[in-house]
Parts: C-alpha cells; sequence; structure tokens
C-alpha cells in the first residue's frame, strides 16, 4: 500500500510543472512577482507618471485650453503670493500637528509599552487600534458635532461659566475665528485627532525595545527621573516618533476633506489641487500642486532615514 | 522612580490621551439617539428610536451601501492574490529588485492620498478610460494590496523553510505543499489581512472622490452629508453603522494574530 506513496508517477503535468518550478527558483519568483509588479508598475507608476507630465504643461489664460508643452511656467505660478501662502499655511499645520501628537502620544505609548500588562495591555492596544480603523469621516464628523455652536465643547464651557475664555480665546488672530468649527485650532484639534493612532503605534513599538533596566541604571547611576527621560529615554524613542512624524505629517499635507469641513476659508494644499482639477479645470496646475508634498515628503523621508526611523516601523 | 509602578502622572496622562480618542466616538452613539433634527444641539433633548426607521427606508442609503460593500469585497480578493505573491516572492529569496518591489506596495499609502487619486485620475483623463465600478476597484485594489503584504510578509518569515522542503523531500509537488503546508501556515495571517483591507476600502474616501465619478459610496455619501447636511439624524445613525461595521473587521484581525510576532492593523 506504500509503495504507491514512495514511489510516485513523476509523469503528470502539475508534477512536471511543480518538479521544474523547484529546480528553477528564479522562474518560480518571476512567476511570482510578474502579476503584482505589472499591477502596481502600470496603474500606480503610470498615474504618477502621467500626473508628472501633467504638470510640465501649462493653460492658455484666455481660452482655458491645456497646452501640451514642456514648460516650468506651472510650477513657477506655485510661488506667487496666494499659492505660496498656501503651501507655507499646510506645512505650518502640519509641523503644529506632529508636534503636539508627539506630546500627546508620549505618556499612552510609554504606559502601554512599559507597565501595561496582560490585560491592560491588550485594552490599550485596542484602545489604539480601534480609533485608529474607525471610520475616517465618522470621526471628522463627530468632531463637527464637539465644536457646533450648540454642541457639547461650548455647552461645556458656558456649564463651568468660562464663556468668557473661550470668547477671548476665539478673539485672537490666525487661531482664532468666528466660533471653534470655523477656526484654525479647531482644524488643528481634528488633524490632531484623526492622526493621533499613527503617531501612537510607532513609539510604542520604539520603548518596547527599551530595556527597563536601562532606566534603572540611569537612576542607579544618580541621574533625577527627569535626566534618565531626557538623556535615555527620549534618544531612544526619537526613531518611534520620527516614523510617526512621517505619517502625521504626510498624511496632514495631502488632506483636504479636515479642512474643508472644518475650519476656516483659508485653503491648504489637498483643497488647492482638488479645486484647480475640479472647478477651475487647471490640471497642470493642480499636478503641479500634487507634486509638492511629494517633494516635501521625498526630502522628509531622506532624512528620516539617515536618522534610523525606518528601523522603528 | 520605582520600576514597576508607573506614576500618577503617567497614568493620568495616558488616560486622558486615550480618552481623548474615544470621547468623540462615544458621542457619535449618542446622537444617533436624538429627537432633535434641525442642530447638534447638546444635551439631547430626548431619545428616540425613530431615526433607525427613518434611515432603514432610504433608497440611497441602500445603494450607496451595496456599492461600498461590493467595492471593498472584489478589492479585497484582488489585494489578497496581489499581496500574497507579492510576499511570496519577497520573502522567499534576494533578488534583482527586490528593494525596489517592497517600496512600490508601500508607496500608494506612504504618499498623500489625494497624489494617488489625482494621479489615477489623469491616468484615467489621458487613457480616455471612463470612470465605472472598475475605476473606483482600481484604485482601492491598489492601495489595498499593502495591508495584505504586510501581514503575509509577517507570517512567511516566520514559516521556516525547512517545513517546505521536508514536504517536496517526502514527495510532495510545489502545488500540493503549498495546499497543504504553506496554505495551513497563512491562512490566519491572509484572512487578517483581508479584513483590514476590507475596512480600509469599505472606509476610503480621498482616492474615491477622484476615481469614482458620480458613483456613491458610503463615505462618499457622508461626505455629501457633512458638506451639505440634508437630514442630520440619518447622517447620525449611517455614522454609528459605520463605526460598528468597522469595528468588527478589526477585532476579529486581532483575534486571528493575536500571540504572534506582528499582531495585524498596526500598518494602516
Amino acid at each position: 500500500m506504500n509503495d504507491r506513496a514512495l514511489h510516485t508517477d513523476r509523469s503528470g503535468v502539475l508534477t512536471r510543472i511543480s518538479d521544474k518550478l523547484w529546480r528553477n527558483p528564479r522562474l518560480t519568483i518571476l512567476l511570482l512577482i510578474t502579476l503584482p509588479a505589472l499591477w502596481l508598475g502600470i496603474v500606480y507608476l503610470g498615474s504618477l507618471f502621467a500626473l508628472l507630465v501633467q504638470s510640465f504643461f501649462s493653460i492658455d489664460e484666455f481660452s482655458g485650453l491645456i497646452i501640451y508643452e514642456f514648460t516650468l511656467k506651472t510650477y513657477g505660478e506655485l510661488f506667487t503670493p496666494a499659492n505660496f501662502d498656501i503651501i507655507v499655511r499646510t506645512v505650518l499645520m502640519a509641523s503644529a500637528v506632529t508636534i503636539a501628537a508627539a506630546i500627546v502620544s508620549f505618556p499612552i505609548a510609554y504606559y502601554a509599552a512599559r507597565y501595561a500588562r496582560g490585560k491592560w495591555k491588550a485594552i490599550f492596544y485596542l484602545g489604539v487600534m480601534l480609533p485608529l480603523w474607525s471610520s475616517y469621516l465618522v470621526k471628522v464628523y463627530s468632531w463637527k458635532l464637539i465644536l457646533a455652536k450648540e454642541g457639547i465643547l461650548n455647552w461645556l464651557f458656558e456649564t463651568l461659566h468660562l464663556s468668557w475664555l473661550l470668547e477671548a480665546y476665539l478673539s485672537l488672530p490666525i487661531v482664532g475665528g468666528n466660533s471653534l468649527s470655523v477656526s484654525s485650532t479647531g482644524t488643528f484639534l481634528v488633524f490632531l485627532y484623526v492622526w493621533l493612532p499613527f503617531m501612537i503605534l510607532p513609539i510604542q513599538a520604539a520603548l518596547e525595545r527599551v530595556p527597563p533596566s536601562m532606566m534603572e541604571a540611569s537612576g542607579d547611576l544618580g541621574a533625577t527621573p527627569q535626566q534618565s527621560f531626557r538623556h535615555v529615554l527620549l534618544p531612544l524613542a526619537l526613531p518611534g516618533v520620527i516614523a510617526g512624524s512621517i505619517f502625521t505629517f504626510s498624511l496632514t499635507l495631502g488632506d483636504y476633506i479636515i479642512p474643508q469641513i472644518v475650519g476656516s476659508s483659508r485653503r491648504f494644499i489637498g483643497q488647492a489641487v482638488y479645486a484647480y482639477q475640479g472647478t477651475a479645470g487647471n490640471i497642470p496646475l493642480a499636478a503641479a500642486f500634487a507634486v509638492v508634498p511629494i517633494v516635501l515628503m521625498g526630502g522628509y523621508l531622506w532624512v528620516a532615514k539617515r536618522m534610523g526611523a525606518f528601523d522603528a516601523l | 522612580m520605582h520600576s514597576d509602578r508607573a506614576s500618577t502622572k503617567l497614568k493620568v496622562a495616558a488616560g486622558l490621551g486615550l480618552s481623548f480618542m474615544h470621547l468623540p466616538i462615544i458621542l457619535i452613539f449618542i446622537y444617533a439617539f436624538t429627537t432633535e433634527d434641525k442642530s447638534y444641539q447638546w444635551p439631547p433633548p430626548g431619545l428616540t428610536l425613530k431615526w433607525f426607521e427613518v434611515t432603514w427606508n432610504r433608497p440611497d442609503v441602500w445603494e450607496a451601501l451595496t456599492l461600498s460593500l461590493k467595492v471593498a469585497s472584489i478589492s479585497t480578493i484582488i489585494a489578497l492574490i496581489l499581496g500574497t505573491l507579492c510576499a511570496a516572492a519577497v520573502s522567499r529569496s534576494r533578488f534583482f529588485g527586490r528593494e525596489a518591489i517592497s517600496l512600490l506596495v508601500i508607496l500608494p499609502i506612504a504618499l498623500p492620498g489625494i497624489v494617488t487619486g489625482i494621479s489615477l485620475r489623469s491616468a484615467f483623463n489621458i487613457a480616455d478610460i471612463p470612470f465605472s465600478f472598475w475605476t473606483i476597484v482600481l484604485g482601492h485594489a491598489t492601495f489595498c494590496i499593502v495591508v495584505v503584504y504586510n501581514n503575509a510578509v509577517a507570517r512567511f518569515r516566520r514559516t521556516s523553510g525547512s517545513l517546505i522542503e521536508a514536504s517536496m523531500d517526502l514527495g510532495a509537488t510545489s502545488f500540493q505543499t503549498f495546499r497543504h503546508v504553506i496554505l495551513p501556515n497563512i491562512s490566519t495571517a491572509l484572512l487578517a489581512g483581508g479584513m483590514l483591507a476590507f475596512a480600509l476600502s469599505f472606509d476610503e474616501v480621498i482616492v474615491t472622490t477622484f476615481t469614482a465619478g458620480q458613483q456613491q459610496t458610503l463615505p462618499i455619501w457622508m461626505l455629501e452629508e457633512l458638506v451639505r447636511p440634508r437630514q442630520r439624524p440619518v447622517t447620525n445613525v449611517v455614522a454609528m453603522i459605520v463605526v460598528l461595521v468597522t469595528f468588527l473587521p478589526i477585532l476579529g484581525a486581532y483575534y486571528l494574530t493575536r500571540g504572534t510576532d506582528t499582531v495585524a492593523g498596526q500598518g494602516k
């Protein structure tokens, strides 16, 4: 009975294909990789290339038609005061969100990495994971509810008799506005809320690799907790912070929905791209605008790589 | 600082941070039951189940939901196939262009969604492809590949090569080995990756606005309501349902990969 198992028939078509594959690992790799490489190469790289090409065209100011000739004129338009303002504003917002996210994330990540055990570990893990994966639009929507004039935040200020404080804050230039939901503070809060989990996870991953004995050694050698934090923990956590900042920075740069729903009428890069390609029909300028985050992220990733951030991903 | 007890300051900061992340979502659940239909008044003047019935009878919600589910299912299937193939190739050996491939897979989510979106749209324009169900799927599948890939690659690394060699030594063909040795080893990782890909596609809005044309997926419907609110209570109910629908695959993926070296879901 075992005879059959030992002398399996090696002449079937499938068997022959299988033998060939086993003898030719390169052929196997080629077969495995062809389909995904084609998909990503054609659909994704092809599209990116199409975008890049469009950004070198320009638009005829009178007819509104695209002139299919190589020019750098469209890129030049990025530096007109109005457009350059948009870029600066977006980068400032992305930086502010990134810094705030790092500060808010650190205690959560540190507690989860260092102290949470067993059941609490799972609670912290899901506690970060569920907001990360719950619907982006619903999260934005929830802030519309919170920041609305008749919403919970104003109610809270009123109940605590602190409305004057809120009003004083809103009368400030730049961060203020008519109400929280149309101020850049509102935009900032929503960005911070929506991207926060993207910062927590890499920091936590970096902190889990710091052996507790390091902190103990630092303490034994006479460092105060503040000194241990500053000179031992923070440098070791930095790659995680940078990894997280890649997400928060990149996501803020490209978002056009949050500032459209919560915020003032001052535009961000994403909104500019959306408006130029849509109603304005100026696809070359939209494409050139879309290249801005790519270039910024390219530079950012290059710096991050040099600081060793990718080891924490 | 004693090593095994967190300081109160740290506990408070971590607790506050976690509540900051969850209170807004809880608020959505409360608003789904409010009787107020003109504004976002807090506290709700009363609670009612009426809006669930109203939502149930809205054909536009059902159409958007069906389209979203269809797109998510097909994109997930494509992403599962391409992601697994890619992971198998990358984890099996080193070959020319391996680094490039692993970068290429990550690029669609590393670059801002608007870049992916407008790229696809300009490609459709140039190639004269009209917007359809498949243009949405094309975009979604592209950025879903990475989720499957991440999960599969981690599992392939843990699956020892000697298992495969043993199977082949015992006379199994490559296909039998795949069916009886590799697949059982990677199945939970694939299932988790698939669930996450589904959740990612079900929720995607930025790329979709560029590739959908006039069609409405549920997130697009939601966005429309956010920009020009028509019936706020219906939006509240839909928001709550969307949260519940995305929680299930996430919890599922978590339990499937719990206790392995890489838990699913970290690389959204």
